[in-house]
């Protein structure tokens, strides 16, 4: 038994780690007396990724590229390739994964598990929207292949699934053409958020790319700094190799605390005005910031911490967000980390995905035990009052009334599950 | 002037260190790559994805039976009368089951045979080539567990101590020549083939760092390298450690 954790670090808990590394011979491993979760990279923050006291089967190693059509843009892997490989391989040849998100460090089974989205939600939707072939295995040995116009109720209960239908093993990505790897990036200040909202809806048509990144303490909260982008040829050299740094401790308690949390979120903003207009950035500085830095998360101490990411419908979005950011700063707690963006007005295709038409906030919070959970009940009312839901991917503690009423198509998700799967999310939150 | 395409034999090809290298080998250059295997079913598998990251690299996959001296002789003579070879790695082995090789000898035998014998075989085969042409760098994977015998996995450990004792004895021999011999001692490495001890909470490398260090000292011609590099210094203790309190340790 190997202590295993997501990228939360809330939880250390035992588990069988059994490599998948062989495509061909996956039946083998799935066979088991209880049950078992695909764990990818370990880059989801909650409890999705993981099963105490049973199996996880480890995807990193299916790592293979299988074909690439560079006519057509289509590509063919592995479950266990990184993002990151990807993106390495296929820009220089003129193509870019359509959506990753915020970080590149994850595979590409876990990027369909979680139908993860980026920053051009508006324009491309979310990962599943791109897969046109999954391979699926369950552990009774059969093997599923769908896609969106093979096997669909299998598609779209495994896009977002949280691999609880079955152990992802291939998949089949269209790519997006892109002229290189530089952006044409263009920061901007808002004030509050119906400001924010003027942007966003302003950079809709115009811009690619638009994120943005709030202050949720600073005089209630509601100013930020608004980043959006479009691929330009601009750059026109190659992109310089990014400086990797290491997180090589885990400081006793968390960096993050009142009052560093003050003193970063102003100087951050600040600095971000000063440096307002546009800038040509290389693609992976500007979509994975954080990626450069190993081991971040070990800044929150040795309790880790929580994510709490939502999304509400547009028409509650503004008083909702604006609720959550006085309840945060009610409490003293918040983030560095705090991100808001709207989403395209465009339904997902998985059962369990997470984007819907509105706005999403998410916020990183060091695990302080009781106070903390108490402070995510006050913001879960709000998200159930506007109707919105938790993303499962970050998610370590929702209570299942707010699963059900954020997820209701989880009951014809439940038809798909494979009886062998089980995680600690699924136990929460589906019984079994 | 167009890059020189650099020839690589690979024996063992769907060893995961050695597929990393294969990786790096054809990342940012074009190069010419043979694959020397057990299995082609799954070395294909390998081979499709290196096609997929280099497009310009040719990638070969030949079969043959890795314990047969005849065998492995026509298979080398064959492929160096393609055209010469810069690098061989020779990297095949098995991680064997030390409990199960003390009761069964015909185990112990195959474990002797895949991690110590045939590796020499193979080596041998290639140095007197690149010795005629002056040119080539033999690279064998052997292991910390050569350094010194211990209670959990001797057997395997005498299959590498032999691979090392090998090596030092052919860069003794290649010492005034143009070919360079690499011995890599690789520690635990997180693959496939150690899954046994990292459910026993064993710290290891990452196979992608282990292969950098390999690839890096082909480069350089190192004629010993750990990876990764602080088993150098970990090895340097055990390999000294006085007997009595040696035989106190549980390793």
């Amino acid at each position: 038994m190997v202590k295993v954790s997501s990228w939360g670090r809330l939880s250390h808990g035992d588990h069988e780690v059994r490599m998948l590394a062989d495509r061909e011979r996956i039946a083998g491993p799935l066979r088991s007396n209880r049950p078992g979760i695909a764990y990818g990279n370990g880059r989801s923050y909650g409890d999705v990724c993981l099963n105490p006291d049973g199996v996880l089967w480890r995807t990193t190693g299916l790592d293979r590229f299988i074909s690439l059509n560079a006519t057509t843009g289509r590509l063919v892997c592995e479950a266990g390739v990184l993002l990151r490989d990807i993106q390495r391989l296929v820009i220089p040849r003129g193509w870019i994964l359509p959506v990753t998100p915020g970080t590149q460090l994850i595979t590409v089974g876990g990027a369909i598990a979680n139908d993860v989205h980026g920053k051009n939600h508006h324009r491309l939707g979310s990962f599943g929207d791109h897969v046109q072939r999954i391979t699926l295995h369950r552990t009774d040995g059969t093997r599923i292949v769908c896609g969106p116009d093979l096997e669909p109720g299998w598609f779209a209960a495994t896009v977002g699934g949280v691999g609880l239908t079955g152990v992802i093993t291939e998949a089949e990505i269209q790519l997006h053409r892109v002229v290189g790897p530089w952006l044409e990036a263009e920061t901007l200040t808002y004030a509050n958020l119906d400001a924010f909202f003027q942007l966003a809806d302003n950079s809709e048509i115009g811009w690619e790319h638009t994120v943005s990144w709030i202050d949720c303490i600073t005089r209630g909260g509601g100013r930020g700094i608004f980043l959006r982008a479009n691929p330009t040829e601009a750059g026109g050299r190659p992109v310089p190799r990014a400086r990797n740094l290491t997180m090589p401790l885990v400081p006793p308690i968390s960096l993050v605390n009142r009052l560093s949390l003050r003193l970063f979120n102003a100087a951050y903003f600040n600095l971000n005005k000063s440096r307002a207009g546009k800038t040509v950035t290389p693609y992976e500085s500007f979509f994975y910031p954080l990626d450069n830095i190993q081991d971040w998360n070990r800044m929150y101490g040795p309790k880790g911490f929580f994510q709490y990411q939502s999304v509400v419908p547009r028409a509650v979005g503004r008083d909702a967000v604006q609720a959550m950011l006085h309840e945060i700063a009610r409490s003293g707690a918040g983030s560095f980390l705090a991100v808001l963006k709207t989403f395209g007005d465009r339904q997902p295709v998985g059962l369990l995905s997470f984007p819907q038409p509105g706005v999403t906030l998410a916020l990183d919070f060091p695990n302080h035990g009781e106070r903390t959970l108490k402070l995510f009940e006050r913001l879960d009312a709000i998200v159930r009052e506007a109707g919105g839901r938790i993303y499962l991917a970050k998610d370590a503690r929702m209570p299942r009334d707010l699963f059900e009423s954020g997820y209701p198509r989880f009951v014809e998700f439940m038809q798909y599950r494979d009886p062998g799967i089980g995680s600690a999310l699924s136990r929460r939150l589906m019984e079994n | 002037m167009p890059e020189q395409r650099k020839r690589i034999v690979i024996v063992g090809a769907t060893s995961s260190i050695a597929e990393q290298c294969a990786r790096l080998w054809v990342t940012d250059h074009v190069a010419d790559l043979t694959l020397v295997c057990r299995d082609p079913v799954k070395t294909e598998r390998v081979a499709t994805d290196l096609r997929v990251r280099s497009p310009d690299s040719t990638i070969r996959i030949v079969k043959t039976d890795f314990t047969d001296p005849a065998a492995i002789r026509n298979l080398v003579d064959g492929i160096v009368a393609v055209g010469a070879v810069d690098i061989a790695l020779i990297a095949h082995g098995a991680l064997s089951d030390q409990a199960a090789c003390q009761p069964d000898l015909t185990m112990c035998q195959a474990a002797l045979m895949v991690n110590g014998v045939s590796p020499v075989l193979f080596a041998e085969a290639f140095v007197g080539h690149f010795e005629a042409a002056h040119h080539g760098t033999v690279a064998i994977i052997g292991s910390v567990a050569g350094d010194r015998g211990r209670k959990s996995n001797y057997v395997y450990g005498a299959a590498k101590g032999l691979v090392t004792r090998y090596a030092q004895g052919l860069q003794h021999r290649l010492a005034h020549s143009a070919v360079k011999v690499v011995l890599v001692k690789p520690g635990p490495t997180d693959t496939p083939m150690t899954a046994d001890l990292k459910q026993k909470g064993a710290k290891l490398a990452k196979v992608g760092d282990v292969a950098r260090v390999i690839v890096q000292a082909i480069d350089r011609g190192q004629p010993v390298v750990y990876a990764p590099p602080k088993w150098a210094i970990i090895m340097l203790i055990i390999r000294h450690l006085p007997r009595f309190i040696f035989n106190k340790m549980n390793i």
